[in-house]
């Protein structure tokens, strides 16, 4: 682990309330904040997981990164890349996965893996050993040929996930990683972060389960209410206690009576 | 640009003709189902219509005069004497019978007696006959007409246009030019329209719909490649489209409008140039507009419902074509989207190619379809636009 190759400075982000969002969200306030002036950073070689409520701000963050929607103010480096004024640059760059991202159904793996090559101007000799390799890291090699309409949800996040790898990028975004898995599906999946993680790739992780980020993360990112509450190794974040403790004091020690 | 335009292209040409049910339904069908349709209706109209030559209505008449029976005679017109008036209505009614003619007595007499001047009522022979029964209406038309021309020939005192001489001067070209002018233009309108909205909002309100658009947002390509590859991809599937519903079309209009079925040869490869150079750009424009107000949906069916008032603007400007007496003289007339393309076709249809008129309808519909790639350009870049909810 060295230096950082991702550098989050002052994001913010905020989202316009439609009156249904108001009611729903039992507010008057027409503006809600979803990001609050969110600083960290990510080092080369290290997994880190960003850990919140539902509702914080941790999927925000990611599609910020992955410049799928625009801060309103601050700025984020992804491997000397900002995600305001270079877009492409961020993007080919980044591996981003979320349960929010679909594959066409009509398609098969195979196809899709060669379209999402092409976009990533990943040359064709290493496409097809990079597909093959990664076909038979995953087993999709057995239903390669197979449309995604027919998959199972295994079988897709699977897929997906190779796919968000296409071009051999040095940052991986995972938005919860496993949910929805069957834990043998998860278990692959976490697997897999920690063999990129030795191959000197960085992955951030958000989620709100504990026991994900005391098994995978180096460092950890505590978010609360669109700002960040703490954040550093585990050791650090835990002051010897287990991670859900220290999280709910936490959360208790910000949202007072509102916990 | 160039190299994430052609995959998204590729990918989008592959989805459609990956999908026979898809091809069968939006290319093969609209043909084959307009020549089908259209060549029923067309012989249907013309059994409807034409008599057979060996047709003998059968005609009862009351004081049948002598002149009337010479006539009938000369015609082939078999007539008989009724037995009963009333007898002969009602088999008329059963159509039993065709068409009863019924004299007042003396007719002969009468007519000859009969003066002009004179200020009296002229000698009244009456026709029963059934509207609802083909070989009585048939019945009636030929005994009108036989005796019309026997009452014109008692007082002949000029003639028009007598005899087998030509006087319509028009040429058949000409004259099969300005049914096609007044037809095509909006029946190629709705078929180009039709072929579009098959494709555009599936392949861009249904990625949204679909969440696969966010896969393809958080590539590399560029916004305006996203929107290129898309537009030219669709075009190519409205064009393939707008060409089997035109081929199908063109093949039963001879049928449908009983014309010469030689008509295709007064067209020649300009006119055809003209009329493929207008059909493309037609396309691209539709297909933008179309991809347009598809991003801006949420879904399939709001798309469609967004597009319907587009299509029947469209068809109303099609329709123009039809009483516009040609096509427009007016150079601004073709700075006009939709009816710029309807008046080319207008033009082209009747034999008439004005090259200047078509250079700025075709510059115009370019120049709306890139203004129109770039706003869908921005509405990719456009988080509220593609992420809504």
């Amino acid at each position: 682990m060295s230096d950082p190759i991702l550098e989050v400075r002052g994001l913010r982000k905020t989202f316009r309330l439609s009156p249904k969002q108001q009611k729903i969200e039992k507010t008057k306030q027409k503006v809600k904040v979803a990001v609050d002036g969110l600083s960290f950073s990510a080092l080369r070689g290290e997994i880190f997981g960003l850990l919140g409520p539902n509702g914080a701000g941790k999927t925000t963050t990611l599609r910020l990164l992955a410049t799928l929607i625009k801060p309103d103010a601050g700025d984020a480096l992804v491997d000397g890349a900002s995600i305001v004024t270079e877009p492409e640059r961020v993007r080919e760059r980044i591996g981003f996965l979320t349960s929010e991202l679909k594959l066409e159904d009509f398609f098969t793996p195979d196809y899709l893996y060669d379209f999402f090559s092409r976009l990533h101007r990943v040359p064709d000799q290493a496409r097809q050993a990079r597909k093959q390799a990664l076909f038979q890291r995953f087993g999709i090699d057995r239903f390669a040929q197979v449309k995604v309409a027919d998959l199972s949800t295994g079988m897709k996040q699977k897929v997906s996930l190779v796919i968000s790898i296409v071009h051999d990028p040095d940052i991986i975004i995972f938005d919860e990683p496993t949910n929805g898995l069957d834990v043998i599906t998860a278990k692959v999946v976490t697997d897999f972060l920690q063999e990129l993680r030795q191959q000197g790739k960085t992955v951030l992780v958000s989620t709100h389960i504990f026991s994900l980020v005391e098994k995978l993360c180096d460092r950890v990112g505590i978010i609360i209410d669109g700002s960040m509450a703490l954040c550093g190794t585990l050791d650090e974040v835990c002051q010897g206690k287990n991670l859900e403790d220290r999280f709910f004091d936490l959360y208790v020690e910000r949202m007072g009576k509102d916990a | 640009m160039k190299n994430g335009m052609l995959t998204i292209f590729r990918k989008e040409l592959a989805r459609f003709f990956g999908d026979k049910r898809t091809v069968l339904g939006t290319i093969l069908l609209p043909g084959v189902l307009i020549f089908v349709v259209y060549t029923f209706m067309g012989s249907a109209l013309s059994n409807q219509f034409s008599v057979d030559e060996d047709f003998a209505p059968t005609i009862q008449a009351v004081n049948l005069p002598d002149s009337i029976a010479a006539l009938a005679d000369q015609a082939g017109v078999d007539i008989q004497a009724a037995a009963d008036m009333d007898q002969a209505k009602s088999l008329i009614r059963e159509q039993e019978l065709d068409l009863l003619a019924v004299f007042p007595s003396g007719f002969d007499a009468q007519v000859a007696a009969y003066d002009v001047a004179s200020g009296q009522s002229a000698p009244v022979v009456e026709l029963y006959y059934n509207s609802a029964s083909v070989d009585s209406s048939t019945a009636y038309e030929m005994l009108d007409a036989l005796l019309a021309g026997y009452e014109t020939s008692l007082a002949n005192k000029f003639d028009v246009n007598p005899g087998e001489g030509t006087y319509n001067l028009a040429s058949e070209a000409d004259t099969a030019g300005t049914l096609m002018s007044s037809m095509m233009p909006m029946l190629l309108v709705i078929f180009l329209f039709s072929g579009c909205m098959a494709t555009a909002p599936e392949s861009i309100a249904g990625e949204k719909e679909r969440g696969t658009i966010a896969t393809l947002l958080i590539t590399p390509v560029s916004r305006s490649g996203l929107a290129l590859g898309k537009i030219c991809a669709l075009s190519i599937i409205a064009l393939l489209s707008g060409l089997s519903s035109t081929v199908g079309t063109l093949l039963s209009m001879p049928t449908l409008m009983q014309l010469d079925g030689e008509m295709h040869m007064a067209y020649t490869p300009a006119h055809y140039l003209a009329l493929c150079l207008i059909i493309l750009s037609t396309v691209l424009f539709i297909v933008t507009c179309i991809s347009l107000i598809s991003a801006f949906a949420k879904t399939i069916k709001e798309a469609q419902t967004y597009v319907t008032p587009l299509m029947i603007l469209a068809m109303v400007v099609g329709i123009t074509a039809m009483f516009g007496g040609g096509a427009s003289t007016q150079a601004w007339a073709y700075l006009i989207p939709f009816y710029n393309s309807v008046q080319v076709m207008a033009g082209i249809f009747a034999l008439e190619v004005n090259w200047t008129f078509l250079l700025i309808a075709l510059v115009s519909n370019l120049a709306y379809t890139a203004a129109l790639t770039w706003g869908l350009t921005r509405m990719f870049s456009s988080e509220k636009i593609m992420f809504q909810r």
